[in-house]
């Protein structure tokens, strides 16, 4: 009897229903909608949206890079403060995580919409209402908003395993505090901010709620069309196809970030 | 720098809980628009607890989340346990599973569920099969990577005597299991639960692939609710909820508090060296 | 041992689990309904709530679901995975439903109060033999706008809805066969054309107008509307009149090109798993003391002059509940397009959907970054090479 067997249930579980379900998704993509016969032309067809993937992957990576600049300080500062005080502030980040994310996006529309809270009181104001939402600048501020705990959490979890030890050594080898970030702060937390950057990416690039609410009518992410394709207009087969190349693109992305971390993997809970 | 930084994080906070403001203070205006403030009333909360559609969908997430946390932990942990053991090939090929729901889009995870089930459903001839077990499987599927990943690192940072040491001592390895190592894993499955639970709690775009009409989730209704004109008491819920999970928060956070203190004492009085507090 | 055995336990509770609970059975107790988003009295604002009249009234417990068009009505049916007892789909959706047998005829002897329906509503090009279908609702599409913003001049028309003064501020349909009848209209086809050029044309019309477009919507219309965040809309005009009741800015006209007349009627879809319930519900709907209740609330106009009756006087003259015949004489019912003019359908309205304008921002912007993640790796990856070979040089003559 050996203790490897125990997680033969975890392997038969997961086989049956990630690796199953992703070969299904292959076998859709390539048969055809009517027929059900063997075609690359579902395939062939996502190359007429080549233009919003590229969009989809811009925009995610926009809010990635973002959430990696603000969420760093902030994942710095409380690192920096006493354990006590840590744990209330890990936890003030985690809470937004609990709640509705489908609420909290419409909260923001109600804050950004032409007749929203605040062009509300920029016209009593007696100015004149500004655009602030149904454009890109909104679909990033609600990406950002929505994956930034994603990014302070490995960054935060890094941070506090650093050693002040080391701090201190190059501190006393003469190191200006700026420097001490560079070369040794920052190269020690590669791995949070490669699984940061993973952990804002992956839902940002296929989210469609985000882009139905804060976007334009002209901002159709590639989530949008894969989801029209299961719940409005009935074409599971370009769906498949469609989500086949974003799982794709995505492992890609998921593979290029993680060449930073010296084949080091970290996922930080 | 630092108080910069400090109120640049201040600022930060300040943005995540916009939202939660601007709907809990929803919540007790009068009127239907969010945006505009038409005094204060109660009334939300009232037609809340008198409306028989909401509570129980509550209840159904609840029962979801409960249910799909706890399957996932035992079967993760066993798993982690087992991926222990495994030889490194095996266990590469294991953990690249493993990371399969981590990194795949959650879209392209509900949409290749929905397509088994229906699939399964067309075998067996059964028109309705979406539905609470569906859901719950889904649940489970994306909520084991997280019990593992949270388990794995902790059996590794555990002393391997230690269950040597108690199979000499003339444990037998379930029991040695349930004597030693569980109480080094605990707060890696404790972790690994609780973030299962909320996943779970608050997922929306996976449950909306593989929900049926006899068992629909709060997140679920909630999206279905915000293509229509929304409903005031659906904010009055919503500030309700976070009371609740900030409540949970804050005693588990105590109760962790108190916990360590305790330890931190039980290490000087047996003068041990005092392991590395995770 | 053990370990082994309660590992096996767990595998074939696993694959247990595959299959559906055995709950999936037909139970006594309920049904499910899956109706169009607020298109039944549910108990707001002191009106009846129908469904718990159905439930207290048979015991019979409602599941009530909602759709938002009947193209992801459709696609729900054809996933499979979830069944339904009563649908209630448009007119041209009902034939399609026929058309691919995914309907049950009616046993008419469960519900009576189908007699009720008026003659007009009968016949119909969907259902010639009326066996599947029973008449809900019926109504007109036309033009919704804030008298607050709008010039009165520039109504009249559907090119309201490509007047680029109201650029951001015009809503549209979110499906493609209401999307595609206006530009249709516009063009001056036939709203059931299947001609392929003429529905290319169609789609490039949306196209053009869609800069314009604020957001492509259905039931948000209600709450963008009512709160001024849009100021026109083309909708159902049953739905204008909650709405006007919200905002008295909003008024509503039927364009001069024409527009379309639907009836929206309950069916049964072929997986229902509880037939009786299900005809017991729409018998219930039709009772005419529930038809005038439930219409009261939607707005929409019934197929019962039995149940006109009892409605309001106000409701029961409303020119846009029941235009006048020289009005309605220039609407136009859908009819069930074949499969093959659906499918070029559903690609055109995906393509006016994704249509953007060339933008050459996300592709810089990825190249760039492309470039510089990928000349970050070359230049360490050099760095390293050349570390490596300073530290054999040193190595070497030390």
């Amino acid at each position: 009897m050996r203790t490897k067997t125990l997680a033969a249930p975890y392997l038969v579980w997961m086989i049956v229903f990630t690796v199953v379900p992703l070969g299904i998704v292959a076998w859709f993509a390539l048969t055809d909608y009517a027929t059900g016969a063997f075609t690359l032309a579902n395939l062939a067809r996502v190359s007429t949206y080549v233009p919003i993937f590229l969009k989809s992957v811009w925009l995610a990576l926009l809010s990635s890079v973002i959430c990696l600049i603000v969420g760093y300080p902030v994942a710095y500062c409380i690192a920096g403060t006493s354990p006590r005080r840590q744990r209330v502030l890990y936890m003030l980040v985690m809470l937004p995580m609990c709640m509705s994310f489908l609420l909290r996006t419409l909260a923001w529309v109600a804050l950004l919409e032409d007749t929203g809270i605040i062009n509300n009181l920029i016209r009593s104001l007696g100015l004149r209402p500004l655009p602030l939402i149904r454009n890109d600048a909104a679909v990033v501020l609600g990406m950002v908003y929505n994956y930034l705990p994603y990014m302070i959490m490995p960054l935060y979890t890094v941070l506090i395993k650093l050693d002040d030890k080391l701090i201190e050594a190059a501190e006393d080898l003469g190191c200006t505090p700026a420097r001490v970030f560079e070369k040794v702060t920052l190269p020690l937390s590669v791995p949070g901010i490669i699984s940061g950057l993973t952990m804002v990416f992956v839902p940002a690039v296929s989210t469609f709620y985000i882009s139905q609410k804060m976007g334009s009518s002209g901002t159709t992410l590639i989530g949008d069309v894969i989801e029209s394709q299961f719940k409005a207009a009935y074409n599971p087969n370009l769906g498949a196809a469609l989500s086949l190349i974003l799982m794709v693109l995505v492992l890609v992305c998921v593979a290029v970030m993680n060449r930073f971390s010296d084949g080091e993997e970290v996922i930080a809970l | 720098m630092k108080t910069f930084n400090r109120v640049f994080t201040a600022l930060v906070y300040l943005f995540l809980y916009i939202p939660m403001i601007v709907l809990a203070v929803a919540s007790f205006s009068r009127g239907t628009d969010i945006a505009v403030w038409k005094g204060f009333t109660l009334g939300q909360y009232s037609a809340l607890f008198h409306d028989g559609l909401l509570l129980p969908l509550l209840v159904n997430s609840v029962i979801v989340a409960v249910l799909s946390a706890l399957i996932a932990t035992v079967l993760g942990t066993m798993a982690a346990l087992g991926i222990r053991a495994m030889s490194p090939r095996l266990r590469r090929t294991t953990m690249a599973i493993t990371n399969i729901p981590m990194t795949n889009p959650e879209i392209v995870t509900g949409v290749s569920l929905a397509l088994l089930f229906a699939f399964v459903g067309q075998m067996l001839k059964i028109n309705s099969v979406m539905g609470f077990a569906t859901l719950l499987i889904a649940h489970i599927t994306f909520n084991l990577p997280y019990v593992i990943l949270s388990v794995m690192p902790k059996l590794g940072q555990m002393d391997p005597n230690l269950r040597d040491a108690a199979l000499d001592l003339g444990c037998t390895p379930v029991q040695a299991f349930f004597k030693v190592i569980i109480h080094e894993i605990m707060p890696g499955i404790l972790s690994g639960a609780l973030m299962a639970f909320t996943m779970s709690l608050d997922d929306f775009v996976i449950s909306y692939f593989v929900y049926g009409p006899r068992f629909v989730t709060l997140p679920v209704e909630i999206y279905n609710y915000t293509k229509k004109p929304l409903q005031p008491k659906i904010y009055a819920l919503f500030t309700l909820l976070f009371l609740v999970i900030l409540l949970s928060m804050v005693v588990m956070n105590l109760l962790q508090a108190r916990d360590e203190r305790r330890r931190a004492r039980s290490r000087v009085v047996f003068g041990g060296k005092g392991g590395r507090v995770g | 041992m053990k370990k082994r055995a309660l590992s096996l336990a767990l595998c074939l509770l696993l694959c247990a689990a595959l299959l559906p609970a055995p709950a999936a059975k037909a139970a006594e107790g309920y049904i499910n309904v899956y109706n169009w988003g607020q298109y039944i009295s549910d108990g707001t604002d002191g009106y009846i709530d129908v469904n718990a009249a159905f439930e207290e009234a048979t015991g019979i417990k409602v599941n009530y679901m909602t759709f938002d068009s009947n193209e992801s009505m459709y696609t729900k049916l054809r996933t499979g995975g979830s069944a339904y007892d009563v649908i209630i789909p448009s007119d041209y959706m009902i034939a399609r439903l026929i058309d691919e047998d995914m309907l049950l005829p009616l046993d008419f002897d469960n519900i009576p109060n189908s007699a009720l329906i008026d003659e007009a509503y009968l016949n119909t090009d969907y259902d010639p033999d009326n066996r599947y279908s029973v008449p809900y609702t019926w109504g007109t599409v036309g033009i919704i706008y804030n008298a607050a913003y709008v010039d009165e001049e520039d109504v009249g028309s559907w090119d309201l809805l490509w007047n680029s003064k109201y650029a951001g501020k015009i809503l549209m349909f979110d499906n493609p066969r209401d999307s595609f009848a206006i530009a249709e209209l516009m063009l001056g086809y036939s709203i059931n054309t299947k001609d392929e050029d003429e529905l290319r044309a169609a789609a490039y019309k949306l196209i053009e107008q869609k800069p314009l477009v604020q957001a492509y919507v259905m039931d948000q219309i209600f709450d963008k509307m009512e709160r001024g965040e849009a100021w026109i809309a083309p909708y159902y005009a049953g739905d204008y009149l909650l709405m006007a009741a919200e905002n008295e800015d909003l008024e509503f006209y039927f364009p001069e090109e024409g527009f379309n007349f639907f009836i929206d009627a309950m069916c049964i879809p072929a997986t229902c798993a509880n037939k009786a319930g299900a005809e017991a519900y729409i018998n219930f709907l039709c009772s005419p003391e529930i038809c005038v209740e439930n219409l009261d609330y939607l707005g929409y106009s019934t197929p019962e002059s039995a149940a006109k009756e009892f409605m309001d006087e106000e409701r029961n003259t409303s020119q846009i509940a029941y235009p006048a015949e020289e009005t309605l004489a220039r609407g136009e019912s859908f009819l069930y397009l074949d499969a093959d003019a659906t499918h070029l359908m559903d690609s055109l309205w995906l393509e006016v959907k994704t249509e953007g304008d060339v933008d050459y921002g996300p592709a810089v912007g990825i190249g760039v970054t492309a470039a510089l993640v990928g000349g970050w790796l070359i230049f360490r990856s050099i760095r390293e090479r050349r570390l490596k070979a300073n530290r054999c040089r040193k190595w070497k003559t030390a």
